[in-house]
């Protein structure tokens, strides 16, 4: 409570330093990509991609938070699609670009870091939907639905959780019974990031419920199709302005052509994409404790308290330190799966291990963030406070961290890989989490 | 006019970083400080893909002159569409004592011989501010120089220039082969794209010593000292 006080007495709003404000926009904590172990061509992406979000996303982050919305986001895709940021590893012969994981981990890095929100919604698009078309999708499917969806004239999204069936997802109710030629989906998604936005959707339903997970089936979703509505918006307490919805479908027909991989093997599907989601998903909070680090740390360096700047104080420099190697670690864990990956090795222990760390970690890391700025880090003219409330989603999404670790615990083998149970991007903190009070 | 571009880039301190003077007031800090390419060489390089888009020119030819790290600006220039990139190298007390003379000599041999028909630089660098190697350039091969354009087209073996000058816009014609300097508002620079970042990868970049080209990188200048502005001083109402 003293710590409180004396921060909000020592942060008065007269003294906000012109410098800070610049470092926050532009100047930045530079990346030791040596250490991490990239080679030249992903530094010189790294260089390239930050200069393109800086220059076209930084300008408008804040605003997308405060308003939750970003109304350019449709122009922005196609900005990205035309850089070949849509699909990072979609093979060159679909149109995309051909890397690999890593590669795509640091495109949503660097976009985490200027915006998570919109990092969010780029990872529901470009691995979420776009990278399970790669793994799943038959030619004619390729053909129909990829090239917009790499162009950005598309945005894709997925959807499994239910209002009842997040961590849980493999308990999901949404039904689609076979009729003739077509399927039709009866039931709700919840938490579905791109929801209002989303052209193409790859949506799991069951199609035999008595066969509890050996019932699921994948299937691509186009916006418009009739008995597909998508209802309000939620209103979250980070990633504002990725948007999240509800699915709602009623009596929708899509056709048997639009299966996604083979029939009643949605779980495979589902679970081997979730690995991947994860892998490529904990580049965000990586993102953000590396733009926590470029609002702090020159902070430390310009206030000033006691007649010294506080990035003298021992506390602080042991707080400065304890946020770099925290982001260093989880940078090397991160970066050294991901690379296992791209060489054909998926650890699925390590996919959920690294986001459960990076997650945690990232949380903490903005916590000690805001404290650096004191009171200033509680108000909202710095972002600090948007960079906790948006790491916070990360110990939640794709599987709250208690179920994580809970995979991490159990045997291998695919009775717990269907254990494992995980929630999807979006989430709603005004309802009461399911975990607890 | 048909034929190579040689386009200067230059690797600096980038622009958003906060520059400190070294403890022994010998220069700047420049260690493990993010460096990039000089943003007047960007819209030269700009500029210079521009020209070979319309099909006016053949081939553009990035050069930089620095230790090791240059290579990187070089691979920026080529992954936004110049077509191979001439490293000239020159590290330790050679690169800290570099400035524009031994640039423009350097520059003024390499078109010669590459069989260059244009040479276009950033009329500036933003860590030195000299403005001096575009004109140093073109005085060193007797070619015309079209200083702080603001619009470039070309004319059959002609070039229409217009120059922003202290008094306004200035519009001259000058003869090729000449050199070039872009000023801010000539181009907005494209950003390199995934694709063609990859695409540079196989494109090549030759390295060469300047005594290979018989240019003498001894500095006439010396430094004397470097230190920081002194602090501001509150005012007086």
């Amino acid at each position: 409570m003293f710590a409180v006080r004396n921060a909000l007495r020592l942060g008065s709003r007269l003294f906000i330093p012109a410098v800070t404000r610049r470092g926050c926009a532009g100047a930045a904590i530079p990346i030791d990509d040596v250490v991490n172990g990239l080679t030249e061509e992903q530094i010189q992406l790294r260089q390239t991609v930050r200069k393109f979000f800086v220059e076209k996303l930084a300008p408008h982050a804040d605003e997308i938070d405060k308003k939750n919305e970003f109304p350019g986001m449709r122009d922005f895709w196609i900005e990205m699609g035309t850089m070949g940021l849509l699909g990072v590893t979609a093979p060159v012969e679909c149109g995309g670009t051909g890397l690999g994981y890593l590669d795509h981990i640091i495109v949503m890095e660097e976009l985490s870091r200027v915006s998570a929100a919109v990092g969010l919604s780029y990872g529901a698009h470009s691995n979420l939907c776009v990278n399970q078309l790669v793994r799943h999708a038959n030619e004619k499917q390729k053909e129909k639905y990829m090239t917009k969806l790499l162009t950005g004239e598309h945005v894709g999204a997925l959807a499994m959780s239910e209002p009842n069936a997040g961590s849980d997802v493999v308990s999901m109710k949404l039904r689609a019974k076979k009729e003739g030629d077509y399927y039709v989906l009866n039931g709700n998604k919840f938490w579905i990031t791109n929801g209002p936005d989303a052209d193409v959707l790859i949506v799991y339903a069951k199609t035999d419920p008595e066969a509890y997970q050996k019932g699921i089936t994948a299937f691509i979703v186009e916006k418009g199709t009739p008995g597909f509505s998508t209802a309000q918006k939620l209103d979250k307490l980070g990633m504002r302005g990725s948007s999240t919805c509800e699915l709602i479908f009623e009596d929708c027909k899509i056709p048997a052509e639009n299966i996604l991989g083979p029939l009643n093997k949605g779980v495979y599907v589902m679970m081997s994409g979730l690995d991947l989601e994860r892998l490529v998903l904990a580049s965000g909070p990586i993102g953000i404790m590396q733009a926590v680090l470029d609002a702090a740390i020159p902070y430390l360096h310009v206030r000033e308290a006691f007649g010294q700047k506080i990035g003298h104080f021992q506390l602080m420099q042991g707080k400065m330190a304890d946020m770099y190697t925290r982001l260093s670690a989880c940078r090397q864990y991160l970066y050294s799966v991901a690379r296992a990956c791209d060489r054909g090795h998926f650890s699925a222990k390590d996919c959920a291990g690294v986001i459960l760390y990076c997650a945690e970690n990232a949380t903490q890391v903005a916590l000690d963030g805001i404290q650096c700025l004191g009171g200033n880090g509680y108000i909202n003219d710095y972002p600090l406070g948007r960079f906790l409330r948006d790491a916070k989603l990360y110990e939640i999404g794709a599987g709250t961290s208690e179920v994580r670790g809970d995979h991490q615990k159990t045997a291998s083998g695919l009775l717990w890989m269907i254990k494992v149970i995980h929630t999807h991007k979006a989430l709603l903190y005004k309802r009461t989490c399911h975990q607890g009070f | 006019m048909s034929g190579r571009v040689l386009v200067g880039v230059k690797r600096v301190i980038d622009y958003a970083v906060k520059i400190r003077v070294k403890p022994d007031n010998t220069g700047v800090v420049t260690d493990g400080v993010k460096h990039s390419m000089n943003p007047f060489c960007e819209i030269a390089v700009e500029e210079a893909v521009k020209l070979k888009e319309k099909k006016l020119i053949k081939e553009v030819v990035a050069v930089s002159c620095g230790p090791q790290q240059s290579q990187e600006t070089i691979r920026t220039a080529l992954a936004m569409g110049a077509d191979r990139g001439i490293h000239v190298d020159v590290s330790g007390k050679d690169y800290e004592n570099l400035g524009p003379l031994q640039v423009s000599k350097i520059l003024a041999a390499l078109a010669k011989q590459e069989d260059a028909q244009l040479i276009l630089l950033g009329k500036q660098a933003i860590d030195d501010d000299c403005n001096q190697t575009g004109q140093m350039t073109a005085a060193l091969l007797d070619w015309p120089q079209g200083t702080f354009a603001s619009e470039v087209s070309l004319e059959g073996d002609k070039i229409n220039l217009v120059r922003e000058i202290d008094g306004g816009l200035e519009h001259i014609k000058i003869n090729t082969p000449a050199v070039i300097t872009a000023d801010l508002r000539l181009n907005t620079p494209r950003y390199a794209t995934l694709p063609n970042i990859m695409k540079a990868k196989k494109k090549k970049i030759v390295t060469v010593k300047p005594a290979d080209l018989g240019v003498d990188v001894t500095s006439r200048l010396e430094v004397l000292k470097v230190e920081e502005p002194p602090q501001r001083q509150a005012g007086r109402v």
